[in-house]
């Protein structure tokens, strides 16, 4: 991984009034993250030899490699793609804000596993959070930095107890039609259904979000929790979570089921790897200037590059 | 005295204050902040302010011979080179803000990518278009002038290509292709007697 260390971002006025909402979270993720948090605002450039030297890359020179700086809370949140509300990214994170209720909600957890089980989304705030700040790039060639707070996702699954023959995981957006105006769109196969293997879904890296810069998470992020796996396109990491099943067979997702053949179930960033319309070589940094290289899973080669034997197939990539 | 100035010009006049609009309203918002991605929201607004222009453009022809209202012909070549303004402006925030003239980048940004071809060679359409719209050219390229202004219809079908191909849905892009289709059937309705002649009409009255 090419690392985002805290000290490397430059933090957001936002953060000084994410004491008084870690307080809430327990003291040990308080202690942590306070502890890590830089006084001045410090931004260094990212290690050389940024994480493309693997099997299918071959080193290019990053010319306009730049420092990674956390996107603004405000493009963050509210610049986002949530269909079910709306097609256009601002009128979407509106709505979202506007209409999402978040409270009550229940996560369920089932198929192959031994615990099947509905969580109540209180259950789900009580696992351990801890900040982590990834890169996410979306398959439309943008990319952000964002501080989310939440916990792996492996936690989760180890308390239902997937069984053996448990090969994928199934995740579930909301679909409501009283409160997702987007719904109505007939031309996609609602609900919103993604899909990771099981080794991709138990990484470390994959994480439950549940808050983002230091705040709970908003609705046009995904409240109240959604799925965040840094090193694929952003479709893959999907909001508001209302079902999760273990499953044997790879699930059909929302954009395979869509049938254009636009965006496949792997989905693992690759800049050499176009997208069938539009190169994915560089992405554009929301809030800065000047494109820069896209990096091989994002960045995160080191941890996930070999969870895909033989990188050479193009499939780990669409 | 003011009312024949209004009848002369008013149109042209409504022509040129309004194709300001969508200019200023992009420098304010963008002044304000209130772009949270201003590139690609820049992008966006002159790429469809282009082609509305377009539209408006091709739209004059069919209405002078339909109608006999023969003014909208005087302001046919204004239109068209607000288009092509709307165009270059788009083309420079890509080129320029997006990928900040890093050619490196650029060039396979520009040749690799079948939107972006297709948009480009829309583009080319309309600047050889813009620049031979004086009258000096008009009259250089004698009957030649006409065949080529009418090249404006193959880029305005590449700009729909153009829409087609950036698009996660088509629908965009079948509506404003089922205007184009309209648009050129209309060509072919005869127009009515005090209209003959109307898209032969010589445009560089002003
Ligand atoms: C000169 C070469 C051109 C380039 C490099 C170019 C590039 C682009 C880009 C990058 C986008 C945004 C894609 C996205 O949403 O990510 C776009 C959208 C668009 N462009 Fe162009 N373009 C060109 C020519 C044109 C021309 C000549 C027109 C019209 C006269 C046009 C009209 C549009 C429209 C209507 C959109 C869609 C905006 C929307 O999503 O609603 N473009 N173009």
């Amino acid at each position: 991984m090419v690392p985002i260390r805290p000290s490397e971002i430059t933090p957001e006025h936002i953060y000084l009034s994410r004491r008084k909402f870690m307080l809430g979270l327990g003291a040990a993720a308080l202690l942590a993250a306070c502890g890590r948090l830089p006084d001045t605002p410090e931004a260094t450039v990212m290690p050389e030899g940024a994480a493309t030297s693997e099997a299918l890359s071959t080193p290019r020179p990053t010319p306009t490699q730049k420092p990674d700086i956390k996107t603004a809370f405000d493009a963050v949140t509210g610049y986002v793609n949530y269909y079910e509300f709306s097609l256009d990214k601002e009128a979407a994170a509106i709505l979202a804000n506007e209409s999402l209720q978040v409270s009550p909600w229940t996560v369920t957890v089932g198929g192959l596993v031994n615990k099947p089980r509905v969580f109540d989304i209180e259950e789900i705030l009580k696992f351990e959070q801890e900040e982590r700040v990834y890169r996410m790039r979306c398959v439309e060639g943008w990319s952000m930095v964002i501080p989310w707070l939440g916990f792996p996702l492996s936690r989760l699954l180890k308390e239902v107890e997937p069984l053996s023959n448990a090969k994928y995981v199934r995740f579930q957006t909301l679909a409501d039609p009283e409160q997702m105006p987007g719904l109505g769109d007939m031309t996609f196969p609602w609900p919103y259904i993604e899909g990771l293997r099981l080794d991709e879904a138990m990484h470390d890296l994959t994480l439950i979000a549940t808050g983002i810069y230091g705040w709970s998470l908003r609705p046009s992020n995904g409240a109240p929790l959604r799925l965040v796996v840094p090193w694929k396109y952003g479709f893959k990491s999907l909001k508001s979570i209302v079902r999760i099943d273990l499953v044997e067979e790879q699930p059909t997702t929302f954009w395979m089921a869509a049938g254009a053949g636009e965006y496949g179930f792997w989905a693992n960033v690759n800049p050499e790897v176009p997208h069938r319309r539009w190169s994915q070589a560089n992405e554009r940094r929301i809030g800065e200037t000047r494109r820069i290289p896209t990096l091989l899973f994002n960045g995160y080669a080191d941890e996930v590059a070999d969870l895909y034997p033989d990188l050479t197939n193009k499939d780990w990539f669409f | 005295m003011m009312r024949t100035f209004l009848k002369r010009h008013g149109l042209k006049l409504v022509i040129h204050l309004g194709a300001l609009v969508p200019a200023v309203v992009m420098a304010l918002q963008l002044a304000r902040g209130s772009y949270l991605d201003p590139i690609r929201q820049m992008t966006t607004a002159s790429g469809n302010t282009a082609l509305a222009l377009l539209g408006l453009t091709l739209t004059c022809t069919p209405l002078a011979r339909l109608t006999g209202f023969r003014a909208v012909l005087r302001v046919r070549r204004p239109l068209g080179l607000y288009t092509f303004s709307y165009a270059a402006l788009h083309l420079l925030i890509f080129a320029g803000w997006d990928y900040g003239f890093a050619w490196d980048l650029l060039i396979p940004a520009l040749f690799t990518q079948r939107f972006v071809l297709a948009g480009l060679a829309a583009f080319v359409i309309l600047l050889a278009l813009a620049l031979t719209s004086t009258r000096g050219w008009q009259q250089r390229l004698g009957r030649w002038w006409k065949r080529l202004q009418r090249w404006v219809y193959a880029a305005a079908g590449l700009v729909v290509l153009h829409v087609l191909l950036l698009s996660k849905t088509p629908d965009k892009a079948l509506r404003y292709g089922i205007v184009l289709v309209l648009l050129l059937v209309l060509r072919w309705v005869p127009a009515r007697p005090s209209a003959q002649g109307a898209s032969s009409a010589p445009v560089t009255k002003d």
